[in-house]
């Protein structure tokens, strides 16, 4: 297999606040404990190939947004390296490090959040191009218009400002941002969630066309399951800030491997069944602060053995391009 | 049949707003049965929230009911003043919010407001109250229930503090609960519980439901009965299974296509083009044409009329034969 264009290897993402005054002070008096430690992102692996779409999945918490971050480089790894195209990107310098950055893109879910009110729009697709001097400054606007015909939107907009744009235009505009500096790699953290259904397809369908024009690669965060199903080759599951399982969509969702996995697509609601009788999965994530002891999903898993209350699993091949994380899949 | 539990008829509910008065909700009909589970369905801005707000009489100015008949139990419920619709609130009738800090009191603890709502409507004592609420948490699988009742609503995640209101809308075993999207920004597992919970009611009590939700896979699972709303009226409705597997509306068809839950991997789905026409803005004629793949000239000048066929209903000029793609 050809190198993976964008690769993190035991990356953890810990947030933490500062300590008060007198906090310090008490700590050092021996006094006090420093403030409990978020582990959003703890030990993961996980590299996205050149082309494909790589779909990450997970409820709330899970810590799926922050490790979208941490591939960016918006946030840097507590531990651990995040490598573009071969190289870890912590050593990039310079014209290097632009480079990845420019080249990895992101798409926030929130496009209402995510655009600057006080910009028109042709100066939010074309921030970027003049910052970071990528085209001459006369031939900025002619490249903002083809990334604004790219996406589908009027080129009469240029001028508008984003609150004159519903949802879905304003996504678009989002995209737009992200295309203008010709990216790589897109990470795209629910990128349809605050849409509406008919606008939902019309945006997967823009993914859709963007992908094989550009030859883009795409790391699509999402808890919409039927979507990751639909858009993405591979899909990698997280819970409480670990990966539990990747492999194949198709494979995954035939015959999914982690109990977890099982109950997370298990709950998904279908077009096609009707008057089901609903199972609920017991419990809730449990907070990151405070994370069960053994597998991190014991305390929620139907099939727990004392075994699973002590020893966290590791990430094991179950079958070629199958990894998961779960004592009960050991052969033997 | 025995008369509906709730039945609508041409509701019309307007917001007076600087530039003109705009119909949000542009006659309605719906009726529920007694433990029937009806799905609302629409985009933002279809009128499906409006619909609920003006069925148990919470449209403050500048929306206005101005038309139409709500009649819940027999009873008249626009001809019923402020108080009796109190009454009824909280009691007869319950309402789930999509956010439950809307219907959550951030400064009392969750069993004071919960033995509130029971006190409220039933002649017992806070004791009994605070054991009622304690057992209403528990049903909808909150962990140490009795211990809970002494926290406040910030104490509860965003999943707890759903079922907190859920289980406080379910409290006086209500008939009917008019549920607006209470499960859209919860995951999936813990919809799941509360769908299981939902769905127990409905089952044991007989209470009636309405579910105001965009979410069309999760009608498909949990409804009896579906409408689908579009520029505030109902375009089509019926049993769920044959509005799902045969839609007549070209809209719906389009709903249907948009979800990618049966699509072809990686193939291109099947969109509808345009937006929802602004409430200010809805065109002559049918308010779906400037969309609809089928619109002819009659679509952009003639408003179509509702026509019945057995159980469904559909307003279109031209609707699909079963099956026939858009």
């Amino acid at each position: 297999m050809s190198e993976p264009i964008l690769e993190v290897r035991g990356v953890s993402r810990h947030f933490t606040r500062h300590p008060t005054l007198a906090e310090r002070i008490l700590m050092a008096a021996g006094r006090a404990s420093p403030p409990p430690v978020v582990r959003a992102v703890e030990g993961v692996d996980l590299a996205i190939e050149r082309g494909e779409v790589l779909g990450l999945v997970g409820e709330s918490g899970c810590g799926k947004s922050t490790l979208a971050r941490v591939v960016t480089g918006i946030l840097p790894p507590t531990a651990g390296e995040v490598r573009f195209e071969g190289k870890p990107v912590a050593g990039l310098r310079a014209r290097e490090r632009l480079d990845y950055l420019l080249a990895v893109q992101m798409i926030f879910q929130d496009p209402f959040a995510s655009l600057d009110p006080r910009m028109r729009v042709h100066r939010i697709v074309g921030e970027a191009l003049s910052v970071h001097r990528l085209v001459p400054e006369a031939e900025v606007g002619a490249a903002v218009d083809r990334a604004l015909a790219d996406v589908g939107l009027d080129l009469a907009y240029r001028d508008r400002y984003p609150h004159q744009f519903s949802g879905g235009q304003r996504q678009r505009i989002g995209i737009a941002r992200a295309l203008a500096v010709k990216p790589r790699v897109m990470v795209c953290d629910e990128p349809v969630a605050a849409l509406d259904v008919s606008i939902q397809a019309q945006v997967i369908n823009l993914f859709l066309e963007l992908r094989s024009r550009h030859q883009l690669t795409y790391l699509f965060v999402s808890h919409n399951l039927g979507l990751v199903r639909f858009l993405c080759d591979r899909v990698a599951i997280m819970y409480l800030g670990r990966i539990v399982e990747t492999g194949p969509v198709a494979e995954i969702f035939a015959s999914p491997a982690h109990p977890y996995t099982q109950a997370l697509l298990e709950a998904i609601p279908r077009l096609h069944r009707r008057k089901r009788a609903f199972e609920p999965v017991q419990g809730e994530l449990p907070s990151p602060l405070a994370p069960p002891p053994g597998c991190p999903f014991h305390p929620r898993c139907p099939a727990a053995v004392a075994r699973c209350r002590e020893e966290r699993p590791e990430l094991r091949a179950i079958s070629p391009g199958r990894v998961a994380a779960c004592h009960l899949l050991e052969k033997g | 049949m025995s008369a509906p539990l709730l039945e609508v008829r041409g509701l019309r509910t307007v917001f007076h707003l600087a530039d003109g008065t705009w119909a949000a909700v542009d006659g309605v009909d719906l009726e529920v049965a007694k433990g029937e589970v009806l799905g609302l369905v629409g985009e933002s801005g279809s009128g499906k929230t409006v619909t609920g707000f003006s069925i148990v009489g919470l449209v403050d100015p500048p929306g206005e009911v101005i038309a139409g008949e709500v009649r819940f139990a027999g009873e008249d419920l626009r001809a019923a003043g402020e108080e009796r619709l109190r009454e009824l609130r909280g009691d007869r009738i319950a309402m789930i919010f999509q956010d439950p800090l809307m219907t959550l009191n951030p400064v009392l603890t969750v069993g004071e407001q919960m033995a509130e709502a029971v006190l409220e409507h039933r002649a017992t004592d806070e004791r009994s109250a605070l054991a009622m609420a304690g057992e209403a948490l528990a049903r909808v699988g909150i962990p140490s229930a009795a211990q809970r009742l002494a926290q406040f609503p910030h104490e509860f995640s965003g999943g707890m503090r759903q079922r907190v209101a859920i289980a406080t809308a379910l409290l006086n075993k209500p008939d009917l609960i008019i549920a607006d999207e209470p499960t859209t920004a919860l995951d999936v597992t813990i919809q799941g519980q509360i769908l299981f919970e939902v769905q127990k009611l409905t089952r044991e009590t007989g209470t009636a439901l309405v579910w105001i939700t965009h979410d069309l896979t999760v009608v498909a699972e949990l409804a009896d009965r579906v409408a689908v709303m579009y520029a505030g009226r109902i375009v089509e409705s019926g049993p769920v299974g044959e509005v799902l597997d045969a839609p007549r509306h070209p809209y719906t068809r389009g709903l249907l296509d948009s979800v990618p839950d049966e699509a072809a991997h990686g193939a291109r789905l099947a969109q509808i083009d345009g937006m929802a026409p602004r409430l200010d803005a809805r065109p002559a004629g049918c308010a779906f044409a400037p969309r609809c793949p089928r619109a002819r000239d009659e679509c952009r000048t003639n408003d179509p009329q509702e026509t019945a066929q057995g159980a469904r209903r559909v307003r279109c000029h031209f609707p699909l034969a079963a099956g026939e793609a858009r």
